[in-house]
């Protein structure tokens, strides 16, 4: 009974759903409104447990002096600090994201720079990274090389300067070919308009589809029973 | 240790110094540059140009603070554009913590542009649901938006009487910077045959560039380098076009370290296999 419930509620649900997507239409498009309803309700109730397990984790750590308790204090503090400041934005401004509302504060000088200096230092990991292993080991790799550098170079204003140098110097050399229209050429950017349209959209049409299937199949197990691993 | 191995293992630490410099010297400096226009951006402005005055625009803002250096300036692009040509914008969003970087938009462009809340635009905020609230718009707005962002009714706003579905927007604009624009793409350009523009990060750029060559969205605004191309074509420099010095002297710099690294691997393995 534990067992076959469940099996059938997601076989039923999931052909409902189904159903609904396939057919908009009243009373099936309505479903998929009830549904949506029933997924806030549940994603809430999992924000809550979210909530109520990270805070007992980190007030446990906090209470017994456990090691970086410090953190998990600031951590406690900054999740009911923005909790309450939302709260008190919402019902003083009809909205926490007013723009004078103290939860605006909050976000323009906490946590935009917070999230854009989280993701701006993923670049001096990127630049470490690629410095160290980008190496041209054998001819796949060089390719991958040989790409990655027209990309960078095609993608920003100094692939221009330095093609419109090449041009000035080509025609230094041989004054017939003409400098301005070589110049417009921008071959770095075309080569890298072509390496992104042409063959790098086959490469992610190729995974996109392999990405399809595997979702389509692993649904196909979860509807039909196969996978039960949801229910351990 | 012989030169050509010092020049593939220079320390971390003065790697990173150089990449600050190489950013921040152009922000200082701010040396002039030339942006050329790339085809997927001018098919993204060029969709928006084509709405006649009084269309509707839908703006999904898909990002968060992570990615708003990128994708920002999009946004402030778009809107420049869309209240220049006197279409109506409605502001949405898919990820809650988006959604104050359009009010910050919004509240920088609209008086500059004379535009005014609820009767040029409104922002409807928030739901969630992801794609099933995406196709369920396709019935009826006001299943899912009853009000907009602060709780006012939709129908107390004039232009918003005469939008209830896809049929009533004439362009859907998903900066995003994950697979929500997929999801937009895949339900609502496939199943109702919406308009879409893309603005993304730089990183999911090449994620998009199928659908563009499959005709099913009208434009792709990549990264930084896309924002200016965006604000070359509408003529108003800003936050992107300030910032491609930078990301030109960064892009130099790790091609400079990709070239001195493999020369000092090639040599070492030279004199390995001597």
């Amino acid at each position: 009974m534990k067992r076959t419930v469940p099996l059938v509620l997601v076989f039923s649900t999931a052909l409902m759903l189904i159903v609904a997507f396939f057919i908009p239409h009243r009373p099936f498009g309505d479903l998929e409104s009830r549904f949506l309803n029933w997924y806030t309700i549940v994603s809430g109730f999992t924000f809550l447990l979210g909530i109520d397990s990270l805070t007992r984790h980190h007030l446990t750590r906090v209470f017994r002096r456990g090691q970086g308790w410090g953190y998990s204090l600031v951590l406690v503090l900054a999740l009911f600090g923005t909790m309450a400041l939302g709260f008190y934005s919402w019902f003083k401004f009809q909205s926490p994201f007013a723009l004078r509302a103290p939860f605006m504060w909050l976000y323009t000088y906490m946590i935009i720079p917070l999230q854009s200096t989280m993701f701006a230092s993923l670049a001096f990991f990127i630049v470490s990274a690629a410095y160290r292993a980008f190496r041209i080991r054998n001819f796949a790799a060089t390719l991958l090389l040989v790409a990655a550098v027209l990309v960078m170079i095609g993608n920003v204003p100094l692939g221009g300067s330095i093609w419109r140098s090449i041009g000035a110097l080509v025609h230094a050399i041989v004054p017939a070919v003409d400098l301005v229209k070589f110049g417009r050429l921008e071959a770095f950017a075309a080569v890298k308009d072509w390496l992104m349209s042409i063959a790098t959209a086959s490469a992610m049409r190729g995974i996109g589809i392999g990405l399809a299937l595997g979702g389509i199949a692993m649904s196909l197990r979860i509807i039909l029973g196969i996978e039960r691993t949801y229910m351990s | 240790m012989r030169f050509w191995q010092r020049l593939s293992s220079v320390d971390s630490r003065i790697l990173y110094l150089l990449l600050a410099l190489a950013v921040a010297l152009p922000l200082v400096i701010k040396p002039k540059t030339s942006i050329r226009v790339s085809e997927p951006v001018r098919s993204a402005f060029e969709a928006v140009d084509r709405l006649a005055p009084g269309s509707v625009v839908m703006i999904s803002i898909d990002f968060d603070p992570s990615s708003a250096p990128e994708v920002q300036p999009m946004l402030i692009g778009i809107l420049r554009h869309a209240f220049k040509k006197d279409l109506r914008v409605i502001v949405t969003g898919q990820l809650a913590l988006g959604l104050p970087l359009a009010e910050i938009a919004l509240n920088q462009v609209a008086p500059e542009m004379d535009k005014v809340y609820g009767r040029d635009y409104v922002n409807i905020g928030y739901r969630p649901g992801g794609s099933a609230m995406m196709v369920g718009i396709g019935r009826e707005i006001r299943d899912y938006f009853r009000t907009d962002y602060r709780g006012v009714p939709l129908d107390s706003f004039e232009f918003m009487r005469r939008v209830h579905n896809y049929k009533d927007i004439g362009l859907l604009v998903s900066l995003a910077h994950g697979a929500v624009a997929d999801i937009w793409i895949q339900f609502v350009g496939g199943r109702y045959n919406q308009d879409i523009i893309v603005g993304c990060t730089g990183v999911n750029a090449p994620n998009l560039y199928q659908y563009l060559n499959a005709g099913q969205i009208e434009g792709i605004i990549g990264g930084l380098q896309g924002a200016a191309e965006y604000e070359t074509l509408i003529e108003k420099p800003g936050s992107a076009t300030l910032g491609m010095p930078a990301q030109s002297w960064g892009h130099g710099l790790i091609i400079l370290l990709l070239i001195m690294g493999n020369v000092g691997f090639l040599l070492s393995r030279k004199k390995k296999d001597k």
